[in-house]
């Protein structure tokens, strides 16, 4: 029950920061020196163009109303209109969204199934020659910048080895739209079409890997300073001294509760994750959310940043929220204390 | 006294830090006969830590290194008999209670989890099997013997749902798992309060005569020593300064530095020792 | 653990100067990062005088030279224009450790007196500060520097307000987590007791024991924030052409990818060697202080 109350308690955090973050957004976007509706129109736009725009987008209400009619949107998950286009900025995101989803499920994959067990090697051969090369790994995928990485990749497997595509989420041309779930690997199973989800897999893949490489460093290191403070706690001492076999001590009492504080970061550093997506998505012409936002930012379309920012947060907090969770199922301390320290 | 279920033979032990060499037990011997209530004794830093590990096997080598000595086991060497074959013993035939209540538990699996993992395992190496309900059921058999009152309750907790005084006994459960034949224990209760650690010391004591288990009990205080022991063995500095029968250390302690020991234990009545003897540089 | 550690008391203790310098000795990466920090702020601040041609900063057209590949002439090879790539590559340094001394100066003030305040005085003043970190933690940084250029102008000066209204959040955290458990030790109590001054406890007493945690997050940090900063850049948001720019240069470059591949790699490769440095520095500084959870 004490972890019910402490979820609880996040979600209502969460909500909150979800608040807070809005009127940062909100802020930002107002603090414009000059008309929103003329930056989006541009200097050839006539006055009443403008005005029109003005009136239709309620630029021209009290500012306080202004905020409150986009948190009412917001709370109704409207992000309003493009200045540009006039669409709704939801139907854009949604659109969007699930490419980008695909991609930093994909990454999160990545680095925590890669860099969990490098750290776990790491500790276990302390400052012998694993421990070095895992330490080397980290350093140099943690200082690549991601669009670096994904340059290199584009280079060596793309058109050195003609082993991997290098742009796009699906061949063109190709007969296969995502549907249910808007991700291309469940889908095609959902669909039952093995070389649909090959060819996402594919397209995937070198994305996936310049963004994870960053994360995986982190989660690497972090498994890494976390399994060695365990590993000198009294409770490993003991499971040594009752003769507890070697890799049940590392791989069950040491990586479990070695488990939370990469969690931790996973979540505390998801923000920077979703920024680098920017950049990777666009060297590899993902369709993402991320794709957009540029391209929105690029023409000055407010609203539309306004509401790939938003989206981000709200990202970021869910991502938190079921890593809150994920901390309570491995350590029943904050289930039964329903506190995270 | 090679006869002895247990004894340390001129044992010596070195650390190697920040490329250096300390040495940090010079030539330990020990015995503990069969049945036997032995005590170590010593200030923090003496060595009785080094000397326990090295019986346990659970010195982290490197840095540490045996340079000279032995253990013997049944008369059988434990430093120089096949890894296997000590496994079989540590653990299972000389077993150990913890020190520590409240840090030598793993804080996320439940008791039931933890001490059917050490009868898995203690089987395995003693070519045993056992299914889950006959571990499980020898589990709760254990806790009941250490007079825990509720033992399936306890078995399905997480050390953080359970007082010190209820760890120390799942601790000293976990020491009994495979029936041992001797015990060592070090400093049980002195991460607890007074009363909570009598009643434990008490319950080790009922627990050891009436399976006649050796033990050794490792400690600093030599008010334990009183309580469980008959023979005594005084360390500090690495080196095994006195050793004699429990009541004729009291009685009438050798060594300046054993006067010192005995003179440090608290009194409640009584007036001070007139003659405050210095501890041994 | 600590009895096997313990030593006879007539034994030579080793000072803690010597177990500095034999960890330091022993730390072969603190080394090579503090030589490559120490190499790049030197070529940064003599790319003038060290560089083979001081005057490709500018607009400098030279068609003759273009694609060239990197030779002894010109060590990094040319652009599309002909311009030294080296010598673009020296002082485009100059942007990335303006952009850290800028970012790093205005956060770790502000990250400092926000986390000792927070840390110290408890009560509504922690709450409202550590909701306003996670609030910033939940903005991607280099999101936020592409807002603030959609909004006001895609510059330097902007992106590193951008970057900077955020990076505060990491320190406030350091600095929050190290002072909650400062503030119960006996000095603190001790000084609190003698009636010092709540300035006294917090600049005297509690950030001293702060210095190393933020001596290693700050040369971390350096490297973290000029990885941001190329990312903008690359994106078209960071300085404006012609002035060299790391991140720029690698996306003017990659429009020539494959077959001018040092256009884009080696200004690339140079992110990656400075961001290095402060890297391995950190983290030998990290070993050397003990500081294991700073990141």
């Amino acid at each position: 029950m004490e972890f019910l109350r402490f979820l609880l308690r996040r979600v209502l955090w969460s909500l909150l920061v979800l608040v807070g973050l809005s009127m940062v957004i909100f802020i930002i976007a107002r603090a414009v020196p000059g008309d929103p509706a003329r930056m989006a129109l541009g200097p050839t736009a006539t006055q009443e163009q403008v005005a029109d725009l003005q009136k239709k987008l309620g630029l021209d209400r009290p500012i306080v109303e202004q905020y409150g009619l986009f948190v009412v949107g917001l709370a109704h998950g409207d992000l309003g209109r493009s200045l540009l286009t006039e669409r709704p900025v939801n139907d854009d995101i949604r659109d969007t969204f699930a490419a980008t989803l695909e991609l930093v499920l994909a990454t999160i994959f990545i680095a925590v199934v890669c860099g969990v067990p490098l750290g776990v090697v790491a500790a276990y051969w302390k400052d012998r020659w694993p421990d070095n090369a895992v330490r080397l790994v980290a350093i140099f995928s943690a200082v690549t910048p991601s669009f670096f990485l994904a340059l290199l990749l584009q280079i060596l497997a793309g058109y050195v080895l003609h082993i991997l595509p290098t742009t796009g989420r699906l061949p063109p041309n190709f007969d296969f739209a995502p549907g249910y779930t808007g991700l291309v690997l469940v889908d095609s199973i959902i669909a039952g079409r093995p070389d649909a989800f090959l060819e996402g897999l594919r397209y995937l893949l070198l994305p996936a890997i310049s963004l994870a490489a960053a994360t995986m460093g982190q989660m690497a290191r972090i498994t890494r300073s976390s399994m060695i403070d365990v590993s000198s706690q009294d409770y490993i001492e003991a499971s040594r001294a009752f003769g507890v076999p070697e890799w049940v001590r590392v791989c069950k009492y040491m990586l479990r509760p070695s488990f939370v504080p990469p969690l931790t970061i996973l979540g505390l550093e998801f923000a920077s994750l979703i920024g680098n997506a920017f950049v990777v998505e666009l060297v590899f012409a993902w369709p993402g959310m991320a794709a957009y936002g540029i391209r929105t930012i690029l023409q000055k379309d407010l609203n539309a940043v306004m509401g790939v920012v938003m989206v981000s947060g709200v990202f970021f907090v869910l991502v938190n929220l079921v890593i809150d969770l994920l901390v309570g199922l491995v350590d029943p301390r904050v289930r039964i204390r329903g506190s995270r320290q | 006294m090679s006869d002895a279920l247990l004894s340390v033979r001129d044992l010596s032990v070195e650390f190697t830090t920040y490329g250096r060499t300390q040495p940090v037990l010079h030539g330990v011997s020990l015995d503990v006969p069969a049945r036997s209530h032995v005590a170590l004794v010593g200030e923090s830093g003496s060595g009785k830590t080094v000397t326990m590990k090295s019986i346990m096997g659970l010195l982290h080598m490197p840095p540490a290194s045996i340079s000279s000595g032995a253990i013997l086991y049944d008369g059988r060497d434990l430093l120089t008999m096949p890894r296997r074959e000590r496994l079989k013993l540590t653990g299972t035939d000389m077993s150990m209670v913890f020190q520590d209540p409240m840090s030598s538990l793993n804080p996320v699996f439940t008791i039931a989890d933890q001490m059917s993992t050490i009868l898995k395992y203690a089987d395995r190496r003693l070519g045993r099997s056992r299914s889950r309900r006959e571990r499980m059921q020898r589990v709760l058999e254990v806790l009941a013997q250490v007079r825990m009152r509720e033992p399936e309750r306890v078995a399905r907790s997480y050390p953080i749902m359970l007082s010190g005084g209820m760890r120390q006994r799942v601790l000293i459960a976990m020491a009994l798992l495979s029936e041992p034949r001797l015990l060592i224990a070090d400093e049980p209760g002195t991460a607890l309060d007074v009363t909570t650690q009598a009643q434990i010391l008490k319950l080790l004591k009922d627990l050891v005569e009436e399976r006649g288990l050796a033990l050794l009990m490792i400690t600093h205080n030599l008010g334990v020593v009183r309580e469980t022991s008959d023979y005594v063995y005084v360390m500090h500095k690495g080196v095994v300064v006195e050793e004699a029968p429990t009541a004729e250390l009291f009685a009438a302690p050798k060594v300046a530095y054993t006067r010192a020991l005995i003179d440090a234990v608290p009194r409640l009545t009584g007036a001070r020792p007139a003659e405050r003897t210095e501890a041994a540089p | 653990m600590s009895d096997e550690l313990a030593l006879p008391e007539d034994a030579p203790r080793l000072s803690s100067a010597y177990q500095s310098w034999y960890r330091f000795s022993r730390n072969p990466t603190a080394m090579i990062g503090l030589v490559i920090v120490v190499a790049c702020v030197l070529a940064a601040l003599l790319a003038p005088w060290i560089t083979p041609y001081p005057d490709h900063v500018g607009a400098v057209v030279n068609f003759r030279a273009r694609h060239l590949p990197p030779s002894a002439d010109y060590w990094f090879g040319t652009d599309n224009v002909g311009r030294d790539i080296f010598t673009r590559v020296i002082f485009g340094f100059r942007v990335s450790l303006l952009l850290a001394v800028v970012v790093l100066g205005t956060a770790i003030p502000i990250g400092t007196v926000l986390g000792l305040t927070a840390g110290y005085f408890g009560g509504w003043v922690e709450i409202v500060i550590m909701r306003l970190t996670d609030i910033a933690l939940a903005i991607p940084p280099l999101v936020m520097a592409l807002a603030v250029a959609a909004v006001l102008s895609p510059d330097l000066v902007n992106s590193m307000l951008a970057i900077a209204a955020l990076w505060w959040t990491w320190h406030t955290r350091l600095i929050y987590s190290i002072t909650r458990q400062l503030r119960t030790r006996e000095f603190v109590e001790a000084a609190e007791t003698l009636g010092a001054s709540k300035f006294h406890i917090l600049f005297r007493e509690i950030l001293p024991n702060c210095v190393s945690a933020i001596a290693v997050k700050t040369s971390l940090d350096c490297g973290f924030v000029i990885l941001v900063g190329a990312s903008l850049s690359f994106l078209g948001l960071g300085i404006q052409p012609p002035t060299p720019d790391l991140g720029t240069m690698v996306a003017s470059g990659s429009a020539f990818l494959p077959d001018y591949w040092w256009e884009s790699v080696l200004p690339g490769c140079a992110i990656l060697f400075v961001a290095l440095g402060f890297n391995l520095l950190g983290d030998g500084l990290r070993d050397l202080y003990d500081v294991e959870n700073v990141r």
